[in-house]
């Protein structure tokens, strides 16, 4: 019956999406009147279970609330940590923890571009992008010993160290990668069918993602020009990054930024690599952390904060983690209501949503 | 003791000092509760420019927190959260999920509360049960 409304429960499991999600979706016809996200299917009590560990133990505990972001979350914990206890971190390891990040970022966009093509059924440029992040994954593991998890964040440094012959075998990867993202960039940015699938798709103000608490490529694709790398962390100071905005909002917008953020991890890699001083890559922590802290990273999609509150045990009083899939959620909201049914799971990835992350 | 800068509020001008950060353009980021005992340390969480602005309320327990998501949508998430994982009642949420946000109808009530009586059991895989348990 025309202008009568349905409601379809889209997912949790559906054929594009990664993790488990439900979106209640208000239909009228085919356009989406209202949507409202249903989640906790892969809650674990990460938090609670942090109060039970010993703060040292709570590195391998971060990692896990997200694979793909892991290095970063390892970071943000141990940064706070780091300036609860008065720690400071050898410059070498804040370089090495630079690389690690971007090539974090690096994998992250990848699977993200590949996930995003195959939700509109472009399989080769899915295909292309993960045969890119390979390469990633494989320099990950020759420097890390792990491929996605890679526990080399620890309080006051990082537990290895990357000898020069390896540096210049991440160079080689980014230069690869570069490289073959001349291929996929004209792609994403020019293909007729890519931007028929887009434009104007799911689209918000700048207002209504400063206003709906974005953060990441989601913000930045409005124009806000707002990036944790900028405020200095780790060897961040040190590094020229500069925040890369998009104005058009739509989904679209948010591949470029991602896109063009592929770039400029690559150089940031190269500046790190080249930048690197010899010396020491941990500090040595004594006693337990006591009082709280608020640490903040900028993860693949965004702003990460650890609130930590420690008691000068080994136990944690508090450790709160919000992540950002959780903060574009609410923004989320406002793109699906317009949407025709079929841009559905296009607009979710283009948010590039960790339900891992979000409900921790 | 070290402790991150806040200003301390009360039930009776949280809305008032939340809606004067809206008008100053802040972004809300998030919300942190903690159990502290006889009640709950709530922190709010705002960002202009990079800079952190923190308001703590102090909530007995058995209080009613009112929502702030009538100024700020985006909290409607961590309040919804905070009334799971808490068992802290929010009223004027702009979305209730009755407590079934994060969690399903077999979870324990409060399971980040203090007086949740479901413990985390730590063993080492395929380590023996210990007996009472």
């Amino acid at each position: 019956m025309p202008g009568s409304k349905s409601i379809i429960p889209f997912g949790p499991q559906h054929p594009v999406f990664p993790e488990p999600l439900q979106l209640r979706l208000v239909m009228e016809d085919e356009k989406v009147v209202e949507a409202l996200p249903a989640i906790g299917y892969v809650h674990r009590g990460i938090e609670k279970l942090a109060e039970k560990k010993e703060y040292t133990q709570n590195i391998f505990l971060v990692e896990r609330i997200c694979g793909i972001c892991s290095f970063m979350h390892a970071l943000a914990y141990c940064q706070g940590i780091e300036e609860l206890m008065a720690v400071t971190v050898p410059d070498r390891a804040r370089y090495l923890r630079v690389i690690w990040s971007e090539l974090h970022r690096l994998h992250s966009h990848l699977l993200w571009l590949g996930l995003l093509a195959d939700s509109f059924g472009f399989e080769s440029l899915f295909m292309q992008s993960w045969r890119s992040r390979e390469a990633i994954m494989d320099i990950m593991e020759a420097t890390a010993g792990g491929r996605v998890i890679i526990s080399t964040c620890i309080i006051g440094g990082t537990r290895r160290d990357i000898s020069d012959e390896l540096l210049a075998g991440v160079l080689k990867t980014v230069d690869d990668l570069e490289r073959e993202l001349e291929i996929i960039r004209p792609v994403v940015f020019d293909d007729y069918s890519v931007k028929q699938r887009l434009v104007g798709v799911g689209r918000i103000t700048q207002e209504q993602a400063h206003d709906l608490g974005a953060v990441g490529p989601v913000a930045r694709a409005c124009g806000i020009a707002m990036d944790f790398r900028t405020t200095g962390y780790s060897a961040y100071k040190e590094i020229k990054v500069s925040p890369v905005t998009e104005t058009g909002g739509d989904a679209y917008a948010r591949a470029l930024v991602r896109v063009r953020e592929m770039y400029q991890s690559i150089d940031i890699v190269r500046q790190a690599v080249r930048d690197i001083p010899a010396g020491d890559i941990a500090a040595p922590a004594k006693g337990n952390p006591e009082g709280e802290v608020i640490s903040r990273v900028e993860q693949p999609r965004g702003e990460v904060v650890y609130y930590i509150k420690g008691d000068g045990t080994k136990h944690l009083e508090r450790l709160r983690v919000r992540t950002p899939t959780f903060a574009n959620m609410a923004p989320l909201l406002a793109m699906l209501p317009g949407c025709e049914l079929a841009n559905v799971p296009v607009i979710v990835l283009s948010i590039d949503p960790c339900i891992s992350c979000t409900e921790r | 003791m070290g402790s991150i800068d806040a200003i301390e509020i009360s039930l009776d001008n949280l809305l008032q000092e939340v809606s004067g950060k809206h008008r100053q353009g802040y972004r809300f980021v998030t919300m942190t509760c903690t159990d502290v005992g006889d009640g709950y340390d709530i922190l709010y969480h705002f960002d202009k420019d990079y800079e952190l602005f923190n308001l703590r309320l102090y909530l007995k327990k058995g209080e009613e927190l009112p929502s702030i998501s009538s100024i700020f949508f985006a909290a409607l998430l961590a309040e919804n959260e905070i009334k799971d994982l808490f068992g802290i009642p929010v009223k004027d949420l702009a979305i209730d999920y009755g407590g079934r946000f994060l969690l399903t109808e077999d979870a324990p009530a409060a399971p980040m509360g203090k007086g949740c009586s479901k413990s985390i059991d730590i063993r080492l895989q395929g380590a023996p049960e210990e007996e009472g348990k």
